[in-house]
Parts: C-alpha cells; sequence; structure tokens
C-alpha cells in the first residue's frame, strides 16, 4: 500500500517537479527564538481567511445578490437551510477574528522592528492586506442586507459626495445609480466575492513569497542594530549558526494556535450565533438607528466628536495621511535598533493609538451622542425629582416630557446623554440664565422660543430651578438681590 | 552561429505583437469603461431626476408635517422596496410647502419629526433641524435638503431621483428656500 502511494507520489512528482521546492521552502533554517508564540498571527490570518474562503463559496450557494430578495434568501439561510445559522455565524464571525488578528500581527511585527530592511516591502503589501481585510469587512456589511446595510450605504456614500468636483460621480459610481438599490448590492457583491478577494489572493502570496525569500524576522535583541551594509550576511550567520528547520521546529506552535483560532471562531459561531440580519432595507421605515459593524465603531464615534468644520478635510485627508505614513514607514524608520524595549516612542505611539481606538469604540457602544428617540414617551421624571412640587413645578415636569428635552437631557441616569445632565442644573444656572438657554438655545442646544409659550416657558423654568440637592442651595443672581431688594426677591421665589 | 538580421526580424515581430495588443486593448478600453462609468455618464443630463406625484394637497393638513413616500423615477428591475423613498413634507399654508429629504445633511442617517418640539432629530450622530429645515444643533453644517416642489391639480409633486448627499449637484438645487423664508 505504502508502496503504491510513493509511485503515485513519485509519477505526479516526475511532472510537476514540485516536492523538491516545496520540501526546501518547509524546511528552511529559521533563527531558533522565532519559533515563538509570539509569530503564530500571521499564519493564523491565512487560516482565517481560508475559512472565510470556504464559508463565503458555501453562503453563495444560497445567497441571492438582489436588493428585493437578498433579505429574504438571509433569513432562509438562518431558518430553513439546515446549519445555514451556523454557516453564516462562522463567516460573520470569522469576519471579525480576521481583522482582529491582521490587526494584532502588524501590531507584533511594528513592535519586533520587522518592517526595517531588508523587509520593506513585505510590511508595504502587509498594509494593502490590512486595507483589503477591512475593505471585505465593509463590503460584507452591505451584503448583510438589512437596515444597517441600507444606512451603511447612506453614510458612505454621505463621505464620498464631500471629494471636491468629483464627490457626486464618486457616489454614483459607488451606488451603480442615483439611489442606494439593486445596482449598488450588485456591485458590492462583486467587490467582496471577486475583485477583493481575488487581490487578496494575490498579495497574500506575494506576502508569503518574501516571508520565504527574505527570511522570518531574527527575535530583536537590545543594542544589535540593522545596517543596510551587514544585515542580509548577519542574517544568514544566525540562521547557519543558530538556526532550526521550520518544519517541524516551528510549525508545530502555527499548527495547534490556528486549530485553537478556528475552535474559537467555531464556539463565538455556536454560542452568539449569526449576526443579523436586522430589519428589512426598507428606506420607508425611517424608525431605526444603523450603527456599523464592530469594527467600524471608532469611526461612528469619531464622526460624531469632530467639530463640524474639522469633519470633511478630517474625512477626506485623514486616510491618505495615515495609509502614507504607513507605507513610508519602513522608509522612515528603515534601520537602526529593533528592539521595543528601546524604541519608547514607537511602544507610546501604539499604546496611544489603541486607547483612542478602545475609547471610541466603548464610547460608540452606549452612543452618548445620539438623542434617545424615544426617551420623552418612554423614560417617566423620577419620583425624587417631583416629590413635594407645586402644581406649576409638576406642570413644567409635564412640558419637559411633552417638548422631548428628555430625550437629550438625563434625570435620575436615564435620558438622552446629548446634552448635559440636568439633575442639578439648578446649581449652574440662575433663573434667567435657564430661560435665556431654553428660549435662544445654544451650545449645541436648539432654540425653544417659537415652541414654547410663555406659559410653558414659565412652568418648564419653575422645574428646572428644582432641580438641585436638598443640601445645596440654587445658583442666584446676586444683581437681582440689589435691584429688586433682597426680601422681595426671597419672597418672589418662595411664591413659586 | 544566428544571423543578425533574423534576429532582429523576430525582435520586430514580436514588438508589432505587442504594438497590435496594445491597440486592440485600446479599443476593447472603451466600451468597458463606458460601462464602468455608465451610472455615472447616465446622471449627468440629469436623466435621474423627474417630477414625482406625493400626494392630494388635502392629505397634508395645513401648519404640519407629514411623512410621505413615493417611488423613485429611475428603478431597475432588481430594486425591491429599495426604490421606495419617503420624505418629510411641511405645508405652511395654501399652497405653500416645503419637502424635506430624510437624509441627515451629515451622514445621511434618517431624520424623525417632533411635532411637539417642532425639531427634527437624527439617532445617529444626534443633529437637530427646526421646523423650517433649518440646522438647529449637531454636526450638520447645513440645514435639511429639500426638494423643489410644484402644486399640480392638486396635486403635490416634487423632483426627485437621486439620493441627497452633501456634495451632489442637486443637494445645491435642492438646498433652495422657497420665497417664504426668505
Amino acid at each position: 500500500m505504502r508502496r503504491l502511494i510513493t509511485e503515485v507520489g513519485e509519477w505526479f512528482d516526475h511532472r510537476l517537479q514540485l516536492a523538491a521546492p516545496i520540501r526546501e521552502a518547509a524546511e528552511h533554517p529559521v533563527p531558533r527564538n522565532t519559533a515563538s508564540w509570539f509569530y503564530v498571527f500571521g499564519s493564523a490570518a491565512l487560516t482565517v481567511f481560508l475559512l472565510q474562503l470556504v464559508t463565503g463559496i458555501l453562503l453563495a450557494l444560497i445567497y441571492v445578490p438582489s436588493a428585493s430578495e437578498a433579505w429574504s434568501s438571509l433569513q432562509a439561510l438562518n431558518h430553513d437551510v439546515t446549519l445555514g445559522w451556523f454557516i453564516r455565524a462562522l463567516h460573520g464571525w470569522g469576519s471579525n477574528f480576521m481583522v482582529a488578528i491582521v490587526l494584532i500581527h502588524m501590531v507584533q511585527v511594528f513592535l519586533f522592528g520587522a518592517h526595517k530592511f531588508p523587509r520593506e516591502l513585505t510590511w508595504i503589501v502587509g498594509v494593502f492586506l490590512l486595507l483589503m481585510t477591512l475593505g471585505m469587512a465593509f463590503s460584507g456589511q452591505v451584503l448583510r442586507f438589512d437596515q444597517d446595510a441600507y444606512w451603511g450605504l447612506g453614510i458612505g456614500a454621505s463621505i464620498a459626495s464631500r471629494v471636491p468636483i468629483a464627490g457626486p460621480m464618486i457616489v454614483k459610481l459607488m451606488l451603480g445609480g442615483p439611489i442606494i438599490a439593486g445596482a449598488t448590492l450588485s456591485r458590492f457583491f462583486a467587490l467582496h466575492v471577486f475583485v477583493i478577494p481575488g487581490m487578496l489572493i494575490g498579495f497574500v502570496c506575494l506576502h508569503l513569497l518574501m516571508v520565504l525569500k527574505l527570511g522570518i524576522n531574527e527575535w530583536p535583541m537590545p543594542g544589535r542594530l540593522v545596517k543596510k551594509t551587514t544585515y542580509v550576511t548577519e542574517y544568514h550567520e544566525l540562521t547557519k549558526r543558530n538556526g532550526a528547520p521550520f518544519v517541524p521546529y516551528a510549525v508545530w506552535k502555527d499548527l495547534f494556535f490556528a486549530a485553537f483560532i478556528l475552535l474559537a471562531v467555531a464556539a463565538c459561531a455556536l454560542y452568539f450565533g449569526p449576526f443579523g440580519p436586522t430589519g428589512r432595507p426598507d428606506p420607508t421605515i425611517i424608525q431605526t438607528a444603523p450603527k456599523p459593524d464592530y469594527f467600524f465603531l471608532w469611526l461612528y464615534g469619531l464622526l460624531s466628536y469632530l467639530p463640524p468644520s474639522m469633519e470633511t478635510p478630517a474625512l477626506l485627508i485623514g486616510p491618505v495621511v495615515v495609509i502614507a505614513f504607513l507605507v513610508l514607514l519602513p522608509f522612515l524608520s528603515g534601520e537602526g535598533e529593533k528592539s521595543w524595549r528601546r524604541r519608547p516612542i514607537a511602544v507610546l505611539t501604539i499604546l496611544l493609538i489603541a486607547i483612542i481606538l478602545g475609547t471610541l469604540t466603548h464610547l460608540a457602544g452606549y452612543t452618548p451622542w445620539s438623542p434617545h428617540m424615544n426617551a420623552w414617551s418612554g423614560d417617566p421624571v423620577p419620583e425624587q425629582f417631583l416629590h413635594g412640587s407645586t402644581a406649576l413645578e409638576r406642570q413644567g415636569a409635564l412640558v419637559f416630557q411633552v417638548k422631548q428635552c428628555r430625550n437629550c437631557h438625563s434625570l435620575g441616569e436615564s435620558g438622552g446623554q446629548r446634552g448635559p445632565a440636568l439633575d442639578s442644573v439648578a446649581l449652574r444656572l440662575t433663573q434667567d440664565q435657564l430661560i435665556r438657554q431654553v428660549i435662544q438655545g445654544g451650545g449645541n442646544m436648539p432654540a425653544y422660543g417659537k415652541n414654547l409659550s410663555p406659559a410653558e416657558t414659565t412652568a418648564l423654568v419653575a422645574f428646572l430651578e428644582t432641580l438641585h440637592p436638598r443640601t445645596q442651595s440654587p445658583a442666584r443672581d446676586a444683581a437681582r438681590d440689589m435691584v429688586l431688594g433682597e426680601e422681595q426677591n426671597r419672597r418672589q421665589d418662595s411664591q413659586r | 552561429m544566428p544571423n543578425e538580421n533574423t534576429i532582429s526580424r523576430r525582435r520586430l515581430f514580436m514588438k508589432l505583437g505587442i504594438l497590435f495588443n496594445g491597440v486592440v486593448a485600446t479599443a476593447l478600453a472603451v466600451p468597458i469603461v463606458r460601462f464602468l462609468l455608465s451610472s455615472v455618464t447616465r446622471g449627468r443630463a440629469s436623466a435621474y431626476l423627474s417630477w414625482v406625484p406625493l400626494g392630494h394637497v388635502s392629505e397634508f393638513p395645513e401648519g404640519e408635517t407629514r411623512l410621505a413616500s413615493f417611488r423613485n423615477p429611475y428603478v431597475t428591475p432588481t430594486d425591491g422596496k429599495t426604490a421606495d423613498t419617503s420624505c418629510w413634507v411641511r405645508r405652511i399654508d395654501g399652497e405653500q410647502f416645503q419637502v424635506f429629504a430624510v437624509n441627515c445633511a451629515h451622514l445621511g442617517c434618517p431624520v424623525r419629526w417632533f411635532p411637539q418640539s417642532k425639531l427634527f432629530m437624527c439617532p445617529c450622530h444626534g443633529g437637530a433641524y427646526y421646523q423650517d429645515g433649518a440646522r438647529a444643533s449637531g454636526p450638520p453644517e447645513r440645514g435639511l435638503f429639500e426638494y423643489p416642489y410644484r402644486v399640480e391639480n392638486g396635486l403635490v409633486t416634487i423632483q426627485a431621483g437621486e439620493l441627497p448627499t452633501p456634495g451632489s449637484p442637486t443637494a445645491a438645487l435642492i438646498g433652495k428656500k422657497p420665497p417664504c423664508a426668505a
């Protein structure tokens, strides 16, 4: 039996002649200390990519890339087709894992100085692989053709339309027509299924080829500097003196980690299930608050914190600067120290970026910048704010609810967080300031002057004046005491 | 020994071959690029825009703002529900109207009308607009997009057909204030 297999193998190899180069690639010597758990993320990314290819093809057996039918075909996958939900969940979780692993891989490569000479091109190809991965994540979100996908496309179109002169053309090119409709989904299908994966496969091959040709980055030693003139000889000496064949010396860790990641994806898929689809992509249903997928949440947060005047420049120039910086990085620091122990700025930069992205993502999890559209009718004024209040103040509390103040202002930690919480607003603003703020707005608040009758304003302000802790007295305008006389003023206040 | 002449002749043929391929590729590139850009070039003569009826004037009470929807004038066979579009119709009085796109002028999320506070609010980043569409607060840099309208035989009709985005040329067209707001 074994002889037969050997003979068949030899028959093929006589024609293909691949055995020798494959063996050579597998057994090429790598520095001993690179057989580390830190060096497994690249192969893990490749493994998840293969999982995405397989599950993607499986989904394409059922999915219909038509604006009128995509949503129903996703429902069929979720509910009718045997284990359709599981394949969808694998693909969705695989996508999240892939973005995460690619990012971790990139951070590891940067901190270990692997982007330096002679691996500059490997890094640049890697940058494009990251962009393609993000492109896959976004286009994949579009193919999950639900309300989030529909309005997400609208956000994409609004951003693209801000490009000077060419903006409107880019929007029509992106949408495939004047509106988000059938042609839009079809072209995102083509991008997600043919164009980007094709490029990804090509770039992954290039990336791997360079890793083989140039050798895996040695474990960085503080003080061992990279010089263009001597590095290659030093590296070869290192692999000769202290090297080991990649297979099996290092590969077992890659294999274990790859299997572990696949297991983790499967566990998430099994436990959490597939993503969506949310509501039907019907533009006439406007009771929706679209939200991007996890890896674009930071962008959602950033877009609500940028001052309006900064937004268009930041959106158009920001990505160009970031990509240009990433591409140029190996040329800016192509030599010198590799170890993270001697590169404090590199470490701090990574930490800073991680904190910024983490904070924005965390904030986008509960969107303090969005009004709570149903707070005015759904969240009653907490009882403690009405205890012992007068009829006028209660009327004011009603105005407060009915005029949707609550959508942006919280009381007792319920309600919107777009504006400041009003639990103790009377400590900050005097009666006159409250009236002015309500009527004229300002500081990011609309003016309510035209929408409130004088009686409503009086009642509302009377209610707002009660919003202070029992132990602290509300803010008072000292000048009024002077003008009206302290006694009369106090009497007026106590009458209210 | 290879003849100098033969080599240069082969090279000439190779070069001619490349040239031939180049000519064919250019000839093929023209229809390919035209196909790719068809969605852009078609819109240039504003072929996408036309007048669509929203409903009878009486469906929109004076002084109120109501949600209306229309079928996009330009549809393809696979559009399904996505070709249906909503808009906010404000009847000021008589035949004075304002018709707003539901898309927020910030990033296009659907804004909702609150008749009690007479505000449009956006659920995404908190843009708010007054009843006449003017920007009230939040990240939008301008007021709501407005469709040009006219009243014909008692029907409120708007000029629509393109997704309103901050940069589109129609956004400038549909951002025009009606005479009453001047």
